[in-house]
């Protein structure tokens, strides 16, 4: 398998029924159907999951880990993004959802959203160096990451280059597992509990190449209900002997956790990838000079809105915000956010680069030969953007022609032009 | 025409909603043709402002952007009522802006002075009462002599 093109978000072939519906939603148009079966572009798939929100045969899927890949090691480490926490209603504190999974089999449980407040921690503190390209774009949405790498370049050097809690969690748990139990690094596998498939991809093919600390993710839906489960049998627990995350992390899940935690500026949120596009193209257009910060979500509501999730996204912040307000926001921060005092080591050690997978031709003559020939085939198409012959738009196809994937009857205007063209010549033969 | 690539639009007049899709367009379509992001990103930026400028002073207009394998030549021309002393529309922070368009954020005298920035070559023609056209282009490659 190519390494650089893996992507969690995968098509199962048997459930597919060819139907339009994913191709006209793909915010990289990414899909086609081909053969009455969609079929992802893997270059341009950045992974964020809004086929398999709406794919109504649930034929898109993202590729996951499975509980039993924890077997593999000796010492087990849950790494449970906040998103988990909403994804239950308040008779199920945080404190039951973290012992729950150590019940299910895991030695250590190390909240994302410790790392998270590390990161709001170190990203105060980069706001501040007065000598970075703002607005600053959160980099915590792997799928708008790679939405900037295709689409929108400029920007790269915008994003704001802390490494993500989920690394800095896996990073932090090994080495907090070793100080405390002395367990060997070799001995311990890192599982992420995910609400998100780019974050799979995340892990399987790091930007660059670089390594990931996670070995596996689970997706949340995957143990929603085991865990569920295990916690109904067990009684209520008030407290739990071991240090939890503030409510900054927590926040994290939904949107405005991660902007608002940072402390100056002006600040926005924004989810849904549709809306995240829009503010990017003002953002490049040098629209948003008086604007900070900007949050960028794929998934409608952030993270609780993520394809692994089983919660509807608007009851998950209900729990979420309920979970916020058991936690008292002074309390003292777990012991972790004291170590963030180092930035430097958390900061990217390279920076994405511009994946230019939209481009026609590497020679400029011939790309331009290859665009006026699309705006010509374009011209004699019938602008109804009907997506019948298995591309997004018109001119979607007339690209695709253009690029020798398709061709001109797959559309079936053109089609039925052309078979009428035939039945008069024959009607003349008679 | 060669091997150039045309594209046309009509710019409405005093509708924000609208502003800019132009020059978004543009970048999309250079982007395709492997022009360096850099060099969109300045070309974007100067005919979005140029945009802006038909919208807010101008009634609306056109644009027509010519696209070259070594450049991009565009026109945004309006028929609103000209620029009186061109050399001080120029000028950094000039603005004649109505104080309704400085609310939105617009209108803070940046337009033209962006542009040249922004652009290789600028060149523009008004008359009091006729119009003016805005005449852009930027290089794909550094120019000698330029």
């Amino acid at each position: 398998m190519n390494k650089d093109y893996f992507h969690s978000v995968t098509l199962n072939t048997n459930m597919c029924k060819g139907c339009t519906n994913c191709i006209k939603y793909c915010p990289t148009e990414a899909i086609r159907v081909r053969n009455r079966k969609a079929v992802i572009i893997k270059e341009r798939c950045i992974d964020c999951g809004v086929c398999i929100r709406i794919c109504p045969y649930h034929a898109k899927k993202a590729v996951t880990d499975s509980l039993d890949t924890i077997k593999n090691y000796k010492y087990k480490i849950a790494l449970p993004a906040p998103a988990l926490y909403g994804q239950y209603g308040p008779e199920f504190s945080r404190e039951r959802i973290v012992l729950a999974l150590k019940q299910l089999g895991f030695d250590y449980v190390f909240e994302v959203a410790r790392a998270a407040e590390i990161v709001t921690n170190l990203s105060d503190k980069y706001m501040k160096n007065k000598d970075i390209k703002k607005p600053v774009i959160s980099s915590a949405c792997p799928a708008v990451v790679r939405f900037i790498q295709i689409r929108f370049p400029n920007l790269i050097e915008n994003l704001l280059k802390i490494e993500s809690p989920m690394e800095i969690a896996a990073a932090l748990s090994r080495q907090e597992v070793h100080e405390k139990f002395g367990i060997p690094y070799e001995d311990m596998g890192v599982f992420f509990i995910s609400p998100c498939a780019a974050k799979v991809t995340s892990v399987k093919a790091p930007y660059e190449s670089q390594k990931s600390n996670v070995d596996a993710v689970i997706a949340i839906k995957d143990i929603y209900l085991i865990l569920r489960e295990i916690m109904k049998k067990e009684d209520k627990i008030t407290s739990a002997p071991f240090s939890l995350s503030s409510a900054i992390g927590v926040s994290w899940a939904g949107t405005g956790g991660e902007s608002s935690a940072i402390n100056e500026g002006r600040r926005i949120a924004v989810h849904g990838i549709d809306n995240v596009s829009d503010i990017l193209e003002q953002a490049v257009q040098g629209g948003l000079d008086d604007i900070d910060f900007i949050e960028a979500l794929a998934c409608p509501e952030g993270c609780l809105g993520g394809p692994l999730t089983v919660e509807n996204p608007f009851i998950a912040k209900e729990n979420l915000k309920n979970e916020i307000e058991q936690i008292a926001v002074n309390a003292a921060h777990s012991n972790s956010v004291d170590k963030a005092d180092n930035i430097d080591e958390y900061v990217w050690k390279s920076t994405v680069e511009y994946s230019p997978i939209l481009k026609l031709d590497d020679d400029m003559e011939k790309a331009l030969e290859k665009m006026r020939k699309i705006d010509e085939i374009t011209n004699g198409l019938y602008d109804l953007d009907c997506g019948a012959c298995g591309a997004p738009s018109c001119r979607a196809l007339a690209e695709d022609i253009v690029r020798g994937i398709a061709k001109e009857t797959d559309c079936i205007f053109k089609l039925k032009e052309r078979l009428n063209i035939i039945a008069n010549q024959l009607h003349q033969i008679e | 025409m060669g091997g150039v690539v045309v594209r046309q639009y009509d710019i409405p007049a005093n509708d924000f909603t609208v502003a800019g899709e132009a020059s978004s367009n543009v970048r999309k379509i250079l982007s395709q043709l492997g022009v360096s992001p850099d060099i969109v990103k300045r070309t974007s930026i100067a005919m979005y402002e140029a945009e802006i400028n038909a919208v807010i002073h101008g009634n609306g207009g056109q644009a027509l952007v010519e696209i070259d394998t070594d450049k991009i030549y565009i026109r945004i021309s309006d028929q609103g009522p000209g620029i009186a002393d061109l050399e001080l529309a120029m000028q950094e922070g000039y603005s004649t802006a109505p104080d309704s368009i400085r609310e939105m954020g617009f209108g803070a005298g940046m337009g033209l002075s962006n542009i040249k920035k922004h652009a290789d070559q600028l060149k523009i023609d008004t008359e009091i009462d006729k119009g003016t056209t805005v005449n852009i282009t930027v290089f794909f490659k550094p120019q000698t002599g330029v």
